[in-house]
Order: C-alpha cells, then sequence, then structure tokens
C-alpha cells in the first residue's frame, strides 16, 4: 500500500513536468504593415499585441504557450500579404492568422484562410465586402466596416439641418464604401450630395480637393482617408484654406480625427463632427483601465486608436478560443468558436461577432473634438445606435 | 553552340569560335534551382517569386546591360504584362500558357510604342522619359477603376491546371515547376539573342555608338528592337507573377519594383545575364530573411548591405568573382 502511494508519487513527479515540457504552443501568425504607407498604424497594432502578451499571459491555462510570429505586408501589397499568409501556414503552421491593415490585403489572404482552413481574424480593413453576406470560411472580424459609421452619420446629419454635402474619399475599396453608406443614409433622409470626388490613395497635399469643397459651399464636407498620419493632411487643409470660416462643417467616419493623431491636429480639429466605435476619451471603465495600462507602458503622450483596440479585442478573442480548447487546438474548432465570440468588457462596449457572417456587431457613438483639460479629444456626445450589424450585408443579402 | 567541354588548347580561331560554347558551370543555377525545390519544400512560394524576379531581371539587362539603355521604368512593362495575364484570366480564360502569350504581348506593345518616342533621347533625359512612362501607367491603371480595380487591385482571377493537368496548390509545387520552366526557356532564348549577331551590335551600341552611326548600323532600330523584346520578356515575368499569386495590385507597376530590379541587377553584375541569377537570389533573401527577423527595421539592413557592395563591389557579386579568378591565375603563373 505505501509502496503503491510512493510510486504513484514518484510517477506523478516524473510526469508532471514532462507534461509541461510538452507543452502546448500555440503559434499566430500577425501580419501589418511595419513599413511604407501607414507604418505607424502597424507599428500601434504590434503595441497592443505586446501589451496584450505582457498583461495576459499569465491567464492562459497551464502548460499553454502562444508564440507571434512577426510579418511585414508592406503597405497596400496584396500579393506580399498573400505570400506572407501562405508560409505562415505552410511553413510555420500557425493556428490563427491575425493582423492585417489593408483591405486589399486581408481580401488577398481570406481565401488561403479557407483553403488551410486557418482562423484568420481581421483587426482592422474595413471594407464591407471582405466578407461575403453569406460569410467567409474561417474569417472573422473584429474591426468595423464602413457602413456600421458611414450610413448612421448619413442619417444623424440629414436630421441636424445639413442639406449640403461635399463627399471626398479615397479612392480604394473602404473609400467607396464609406462614400455609398454615407449618400444612402443622407440622402433617404432627405439631404443633398452636391458632389462626391474621390482622392487617389496615396494623397499627401489635400489642398487642391479642399479649394474645390470651398468653391462648392457646401454645408458640410463628408471626408475619408485611411486613419493615420493622411488625418493631419486633411486637418492641415481644412484648417490652411479656411473652411470652417467659410462656414463649412467637417463630418466623417472616426478616421479622420483618429485619436493618435489628434495631438498633431491643433485646434483646426475642434468641432469636427464623427461617428465611430471607439473613442479614447470613451468614458467606460474598461476603457479607462486600457488607456491607463497603456500610457504606462508606453508614455504619456502616446494614446491607442481604433486599430490598437480591434487589435486588443481581437487578442481577447483568440486567447479565449485557446481557453475555451484548454490549449489544444483544432482550427476548425476555433473558426467556430471565433463567430460566437462576444464580450462587455471590451474599450468599445459591448461587442460580438455576428454568427451569421463573422463580422463584427458593435455600438456606433456621436463623437466631436473638443479640448477637455487641454487636450484635444474625440468626446463622445450620445450612443446614436446600439448592436449595429454591418448595413451593407442587410442591403445586399446575396453578395 | 552547344559545346560540353571549352578546351584551353588550340588555335586563336578555334577559341574565337568557342567562345560561345555553353560551359558546365552554366548549369550550375538549374541545379541548384532543381535541388532547392527538394531541399526547401516549404520556401517554395518564395522560390517561385525569386525565379519570376530573375526573368524580369535577365529582360532588364538585355536592355540595360547590353544595348546600354538606362532605364527606371521597366515595371511599365511587368504590370503591363500582370494585368493583362490578370484581366485575360477574369474575362477570357484561367488558361495559364495562353495567358502567358498575352501578358509577352501587352509588354511588347507598350514596348515598341514607348520605344520608338523615347529611344530618340539618351542619357538623362531618356531616364526621365522611362520614369515618366512608368507614371503614365500607373495612373492609368489607377484611374481606370472599372478595368483594373484601381487601388484596390484585381481579386479572383482563379487559374486552371496547366495543360488540365497540373493545379496550383496552396504550397506552390506547380507554381515553383511552371516559374522554371519558363524561365529556362527564356534563359535560352536570352543566351542565343546575345551571342548573336544582333547582340554583339547591340554592345557596339552601348560601347561606342558614333562608331556604330559611322559604320552605318541602323542603331535606333536595334534599340527598339531590343527594348520591345526586353518589354516582352518582362511582360511574361509580369504574368506569371499575376497567375501564381492569382492577384494583381498597383506595386505591380510601382517605382520601387522599376528601382529594386535595377539594384538587383547591379548588385548581381550587369551585361552577363548570370548577373541576374546572382543579384536576384541575394537580394530576395536577405530581404527576406531581414524581414523575418527585424519587421520593422529590415529595410535599415537591406540599405546598409547595399551600401557595403557599392563600396567594396562595384562589378556586382559576379564581377567580385572575377576578380578573384584573374587574381588565381595570376598566382598560379
Amino acid at each position: 500500500m505505501k509502496f503503491a502511494r510512493f510510486a504513484a508519487l514518484t510517477l506523478a513527479a516524473v510526469l508532471l513536468p514532462l507534461a509541461g515540457a510538452s507543452a502546448q504552443t500555440v503559434k499566430i501568425g500577425f501580419i501589418t504593415s511595419y513599413t511604407g504607407q501607414n507604418a505607424s498604424v502597424g507599428a500601434m497594432m504590434d503595441q497592443a499585441v505586446k501589451l496584450w502578451m505582457k498583461e495576459h499571459t499569465k491567464h492562459l491555462p497551464a502548460g499553454v504557450k502562444v508564440e507571434i510570429i512577426n510579418r511585414d505586408d508592406t503597405g497596400p501589397n496584396p500579393e506580399v500579404a498573400k505570400r506572407l499568409a501562405t508560409e505562415l501556414v505552410t511553413r510555420d503552421k500557425v493556428d490563427f492568422l491575425a493582423g492585417v491593415i489593408w483591405t486589399p490585403n486581408a481580401a488577398a489572404i481570406a481565401p488561403i484562410a479557407a483553403e488551410a482552413k486557418v482562423p484568420f481574424v481581421i483587426m482592422n480593413a474595413g471594407t464591407s465586402g471582405i466578407i461575403p453576406s453569406g460569410g467567409a470560411p474561417y474569417v472573422t472580424r473584429v474591426s468595423f466596416t464602413l457602413w456600421q459609421s458611414s450610413l448612421p452619420l448619413g442619417q444623424w446629419a440629414a436630421k441636424n439641418n445639413l442639406k449640403k454635402v461635399y463627399s471626398l474619399v479615397s479612392d480604394f475599396g473602404p473609400g467607396i464604401d464609406a462614400e455609398t453608406a454615407f449618400k444612402k443614409g443622407f440622402t433617404d433622409g432627405g439631404g443633398t450630395v452636391v458632389e462626391s470626388v474621390r482622392m487617389p490613395l496615396a494623397t499627401q497635399d489635400f489642398a487642391p480637393f479642399f479649394q474645390k469643397v470651398k468653391d462648392a459651399k457646401p454645408d458640410a464636407a463628408f471626408v475619408f482617408i485611411p486613419a493615420g498620419v493622411q488625418a493631419t493632411g486633411v486637418m492641415k487643409a481644412y484648417q490652411d484654406l479656411g473652411l470652417a470660416q467659410a462656414g463649412i462643417k467637417l463630418i466623417g467616419p472616426g478616421d479622420i480625427t483618429t485619436d493618435e493623431e489628434l495631438i498633431n491636429m491643433g485646434d483646426a480639429s475642434v468641432g469636427a463632427t464623427t461617428m465611430f466605435h471607439y473613442s479614447a476619451a470613451a468614458k467606460r471603465p474598461a476603457n479607462e483601465a486600457f488607456i491607463k495600462s497603456w500610457k504606462a507602458e508606453y508614455g504619456s503622450n502616446s494614446t491607442p486608436a481604433f486599430p490598437a483596440v480591434a487589435t486588443w479585442d481581437g487578442m481577447a478573442a483568440i486567447f479565449d478560443a485557446i481557453k475555451a480548447q484548454n490549449g489544444k487546438m483544432d482550427n476548425a474548432k476555433s473558426a467556430a468558436f471565433l463567430k460566437t465570440w462576444k464580450t462587455d468588457n471590451s474599450p468599445r462596449g459591448p461587442i460580438s461577432v455576428d454568427p451569421e457572417t463573422g463580422d463584427i456587431v458593435q455600438n456606433e457613438y456621436l463623437r466631436r473634438v473638443e479640448r477637455v483639460n487641454g487636450v484635444l479629444s474625440n468626446v463622445e456626445l450620445e450612443t446614436f445606435a446600439t448592436a449595429v450589424k454591418d448595413p451593407w450585408k442587410i442591403l445586399n443579402p446575396k453578395k | 553552340m552547344f559545346r560540353w567541354f571549352n578546351s584551353d588548347k588550340g588555335s586563336a580561331v578555334e577559341r574565337f569560335v568557342q567562345r560561345d560554347a555553353l560551359k558546365p558551370i552554366e548549369l550550375l543555377p538549374w541545379i541548384l534551382a532543381i535541388a532547392a525545390y527538394y531541399v526547401f519544400p516549404s520556401y517554395l512560394p518564395l522560390g517561385s517569386q525569386i525565379l519570376l524576379t530573375i526573368l524580369f531581371a535577365i529582360s532588364l539587362d538585355l536592355a540595360l546591360g547590353y544595348a546600354g539603355i538606362i532605364t527606371l521604368g521597366h515595371a511599365a512593362f511587368f504590370g503591363a504584362g500582370a494585368y493583362a495575364a490578370g484581366l485575360y484570366a477574369l474575362h477570357v480564360t484561367g488558361e495559364p500558357l495562353s495567358g502567358l502569350v498575352v501578358a509577352g504581348l501587352a509588354g511588347g506593345i507598350l514596348g515598341f510604342l514607348s520605344g520608338l518616342v523615347i529611344l530618340r533621347t539618351s542619357g538623362l533625359t531618356l531616364i526621365m522619359l522611362t520614369l515618366a512612362v512608368l507614371l503614365l501607367v500607373q495612373e492609368f491603371a489607377n484611374r481606370a477603376r472599372p478595368i483594373t480595380g484601381g487601388a484596390d487591385g484585381l481579386s479572383g482571377i482563379s487559374m486552371k491546371p496547366i495543360f488540365g493537368q497540373f493545379r496550383f496548390d496552396l504550397f506552390g509545387h506547380t507554381a515553383y515547376w511552371y516559374c522554371l520552366i519558363v524561365l529556362f526557356f527564356v534563359w535560352l532564348f536570352a543566351l542565343l539573342l546575345v551571342r548573336s549577331p544582333f547582340g554583339r551590335a547591340l554592345t557596339g551600341v552601348r560601347e561606342n555608338v558614333t562608331r556604330m552611326h559611322a559604320i552605318g548600323a541602323p542603331v535606333r532600330r536595334r534599340l527598339v528592337t531590343v527594348y520591345t523584346i526586353s518589354a516582352v520578356l518582362a511582360g511574361i515575368a509580369g504574368g506569371l507573377l499575376a497567375q501564381t499569386s492569382q492577384f494583381v495590385g498597383l506595386a505591380t507597376l510601382g517605382f520601387e519594383r522599376s528601382g529594386e530590379i535595377v539594384i538587383m541587377l547591379v548588385l548581381g553584375g550587369i551585361g552577363r545575364i548570370y548577373g541576374a541569377f546572382v543579384g536576384v537570389v541575394i537580394f530576395m533573401i536577405a530581404q527576406d530573411t531581414f524581414a523575418k527577423a527585424d519587421p520593422a527595421f529590415w529595410s535599415f539592413w537591406v540599405g546598409l548591405m547595399l551600401v557595403l557592395i557599392v563600396l567594396f563591389a562595384r562589378g556586382g557579386a559576379l564581377g567580385v568573382v572575377d576578380q578573384a579568378l584573374r587574381w588565381v591565375r595570376k598566382v598560379r603563373r
């Protein structure tokens, strides 16, 4: 009896570390743009991953490790993104693909995820059509779609005495989504879009475009550019040409007043009204905790914006999937888990994934840029709509 | 032309006749490429990219290295080929080989038309004009959204199996062999071309254009011809990219692609065909390694490597090999 107990204990003593040694390592292939256009957004997403790993690795099931494999897709270069994703699934045998700033890159990776049966978590790219109305196998989006923000903004603008609006968007997928969605919401409410102009994606100097806006004398300019340094360029042109003085308001999805760039924009941005799913200035406890640990890690001048939050939530979803399977990853189960994932603890409020499409469902907040304690902030005025599904899929059920 | 052994003995005439015979060492790249398929099975997507970039570099070598046409706009033909192959696969058929023909034609037509105009000039003016052609084509592709997809690019391309047999698979096996075989034929063609009287005439134009005029050689016709041939090959390289990655974006027409291919060729050594092989392999493997080791600052390391090579190895990698061989021979004597 005694011997049996001794033997069992010895066996346990030998086997336990072995169980530890044969620990599950879960690999996440994280693709973003560390160089090229919008490298600053890529760096921010990378910071979000690092902060998440620092704070949450300890919450993983015992013996489970998470390894992040970083890859640089060098900007809107789908063929590079596609090759990197292929290598990640075939050579590194990752359990998840994640990240991706640019729509064309995400669109190029989605078929790889489906063919290799590896769950793909989109953490930024916001064109609705990346995920068709019936959903895309193995693809989940935790960020946003332009339709989610621009359609309600159009409805709001029509109700708030804006009669004539000039639309100015970057000439690529998300820009066209923003333009179409805003126009739908605005004209259905009785407003008129006087002109729709599409600017080349790589535009640096926005003055010529804003001069034309000024000449057209609309009530407001609806603008979309991919968030990042271009947002400051837009604000500079808006200020230099004196559009505010000419009585032309600036409205758009939150990309144009992205939180991390506000510090560079100056007072020109005060009064810009946007519809969006996240503001760093939001008063939710989950957000305040997130901002606090971000500033403790990266300094008080660094502010996380929506790409950081989507990355943060995406990591939360992936970690939940790992915990649900106790580290023994099965790709089909992970993908199924992600499509029903939800949390009330996101910095942007309650969010969930639409099980039918795999696309994000979240609140849309109406915000205005104001100085709060001397700091420019996107102040949330009201929760304009709750639990918004991607409207494009509802309007185009067959696509 | 194909003589396997090139003896050092024999008369001067014999040596002159034999100088174009294929030497055993010239088969080395092919042996390595086939070996790479078996040794690095998980690197095949990168491998196909390298092979099609070598093809692109060979096409540039014909214009830049042999005929002395300095160009910063070669991606125009690459991109034209890529878009042509992509559109052909989307709207006509996903059959790959006819798609490559279409890609070559698209590159060639653009090369011929632009060559007719810009090859009247030389030097800095020519460089600016090659760049201008590239920017025109790029802006056209950006603006013609209904045709090209603009900044979103052409997606949804699906290729049929080659000869109805070999499907393009996720692991890139088919794509690798496909690129390798196309590259092999292009290489043969390029060797025949540069070792023909036409090729010799090109070198004459590069070395002393006044003299070529003086002996009555049709200089401009030669230049337009080689520029067109070079554009056809660049178009084929672009077509390969479109077919193997099944996506075509504006980056195929980027100035970066034009600049990088010149860098890769110079890195290997210009005017010798094999410079394309060596330069592309060094550059792309270094870039891939640096980018994976340090995703945020890899471009710095690539830049540093280039600066060092320019400082210490002016003739490119093959130039260094030549110097070393010369030195060895000297020491032996």
